[in-house]
């Protein structure tokens, strides 16, 4: 049980590494996956992760495979898709999912042109997938940086997140604050899928943001707790996903969001507000 | 007028250019409780969402005294009932006044979000999900914000709609405390009957003010005709409506409002002679 658990953990620098990351990313971008997912723009995150393409891409380019200038490119390329889209849906009579799409398609087939201006398939699969299991130093620190900032963030427009989520246009007849709440929230997205694509991969840090947080939608009805849980759904998952990787040799990056999977599966059916909870069960009923 | 709470000044609010208030004058006094009426189309939400200022005025300005508080319940929330909430949640919204972003809810809070819930008959349901809640109970609720607010102007938007006898009476008991505590409210309403029973003031709105004063005399058949009277639709090939030097000078066009009733009332003024901006119709 020992070595099965613990010890993989103990006897290698760069498992201990790996965790520390992937529970650091779980902090920070797991609550922000359960926003994500209550203002229904679950598929806005994946959208974003293709957008942080080509800035990734742009500084692969330049500077070879280095965490620095890859995430600087990254939050730039996504910040500019984050507000374009935003800013045409706030201010014109698109709406956001379209705006979304066509800003992040625009910004993926660049990202895919430029990689493949110097690149091999190899490079091409570590700006994707990612590699969680070589974390050093320099990403670490960018990693905590990141879910301290968006912990303090969520912290400090909590309130303001929330009423923007329930009620808007309440929210915009006593505070100007709707709108650019809104852009302080992409903007954490951003950061968050940026902080997870050397760990990884573009494509898969999302995952680690929206699957812990579908699967809590089925345990809670609060704010609050799911948000907690989310976080706990994703540690699990990032220790799970390293152990089996290790154990198993599978890419580090799939098996952790696969085991996030798991966990979404087993919550749609068994959690309490899951299918077998309300649907399959009889209920007895009260008088009032 | 000097204790007015709310002044209207030329306002013209709508959309695509196209005009659905026009020209508003006039003034609401504070501590006065206001029914605003008219056929669909009329203006009547568009008014209120320019007051709030959710809508910018198109021309002129609407002005609500310094340091009044607005409360707002409009008639299409934007509430998201899916979003995981309790009652308790929804009504504390209403702090965000007095507490903002960051400020602490005090015991003193919580104590006003319950008397509030308890006003509204709906004591026991603080932990309820909001989802769970029916059409009234969730509007009753929402007055309960209103209540939390604890606003100087009120503007409630269709409030009685798909609500039943027994939360009406409710209701207008609230709107007629608040009334009683020297608030402002305003009210859309299509009931003309409540009206007549309950508001002292009404504003007939048809896109202009068919009539504003005292309720009884505002509602007279010849104004109710004539509102009715009125024309919802667009016109895409009406006429520019253009400022003039505010005389005589009159564009081929012709508002329909030659006949525009005259009240004594200091607050009824009447369409002015000089346009600015918007299309006529």
């Amino acid at each position: 049980m020992y070595d099965f658990l613990i010890a993989p953990f103990v006897e290698f620098g760069f498992m201990q590494r790996a965790l520390a990351g992937s529970l650091m990313l779980a902090l920070g971008a797991c609550p922000v996956g359960v926003f994500l997912m209550l203002r229904r723009m679950s598929l806005t995150g994946d959208a974003m992760a293709h957008a942080i393409l080509p800035g990734a891409a742009a500084g692969f380019l330049l500077y070879g495979l280095q965490i620095v200038p890859m995430t600087i490119g990254g939050l730039i390329a996504g910040v500019i898709v984050a507000l374009g889209a935003g800013a045409v849906s706030r201010f014109t009579v698109q709406r956001e999912d379209a705006s979304m799409a066509a800003f992040y398609l625009i910004s993926l087939a660049l990202g895919v042109l430029i990689v493949s201006l110097r690149g091999s398939s190899v490079d091409l699969m570590h700006v994707l997938f990612g590699t969680v299991l070589a974390l050093n130093d320099d990403a670490l620190t960018l990693i905590a940086l990141i879910s301290g900032i968006t912990l303090l963030t969520l912290a400090i427009f909590w309130r303001a997140l929330v009423a923007e989520c329930l009620d808007p246009l309440f929210l915009r007849s006593v505070s100007r604050l709707g709108t650019p709440v809104h852009f302080i929230f992409l903007g954490l997205v951003v950061l968050n899928l940026v902080g997870g694509f050397q760990a990884l991969g573009t494509l898969l840090s999302v995952g680690l943001m929206m699957l812990p947080a579908a699967a809590a939608r089925f345990w809670t009805s609060r704010v609050e707790p799911m948000c907690v849980l989310a976080f706990g759904f994703g540690a699990v998952s990032c220790i799970a996903g390293l152990l089996v990787s290790y154990h198993a040799s599978l890419p580090s990056g799939p098996a952790i969001i696969l085991s996030a999977g798991a966990i979404y599966l087993t919550s749609i059916l068994f959690g309490t507000r899951g299918v077998f909870n309300t649907k399959l069960r009889r209920h007895r009923h009260r008088t009032a | 007028m000097n204790d007015a709470c709310l002044t209207f000044k030329d306002l013209t609010l709508g959309y695509n250019s196209h005009p659905a208030v026009h020209h508003l004058n006039g003034s609401i006094k504070t501590g006065s409780l206001t029914a605003v009426v008219g056929a669909n189309g009329s203006g009547k939400s568009t008014l209120m969402k320019g007051i709030v200022g959710v809508l910018k005025p198109m021309a002129g300005a609407c002005t609500v005294a310094s340091g009044k508080r607005v409360a707002y319940l409009p008639q299409q929330s934007e509430l998201d009932r899916s979003f995981p909430a309790r009652v308790v949640d929804l009504v504390s919204l209403g702090l965000w006044p007095r507490r903002g972003l960051l400020g602490r809810y005090s015991r003193e809070d919580r104590l006003a979000v319950s008397e509030a819930l308890m006003a509204v008959g709906l004591e026991g349901f603080e932990k309820r999900a909001i989802d769970t809640l029916s059409g009234g109970q969730l509007q009753r609720a929402l007055f309960a914000r209103v209540l939390v607010q604890d606003a100087d102007l009120i503007l409630l938007d269709e409030p009685f709609n798909a609500v039943d006898a027994k939360t009406v009476g409710d209701l207008i008991k609230l709107i007629k405390r608040w009334h009683g505590e020297n608030r402002t409210v305003m009210v859309v309403a299509h009931d003309l009957e409540l009206v007549r029973a309950h508001f002292p003031n009404t504003l007939l709105l048809a896109r202009q003010p068919v009539a504003w004063g005292e309720t009884l005399e505002a509602l007279r058949p010849e104004n109710l005709l004539k509102a009715r009277r009125f024309d919802e639709a667009w016109h895409d090939d009406a006429p520019w409506c253009e400022p003039d030097d505010g005389h005589a000078h009159r564009h081929a066009h012709s508002h329909a409002h030659d006949d525009h009733h005259h009240h004594d009332h200091g607050e009824v003024h009447d369409h002015p002679d000089h346009e600015s901006g918007p299309r006529a119709a």
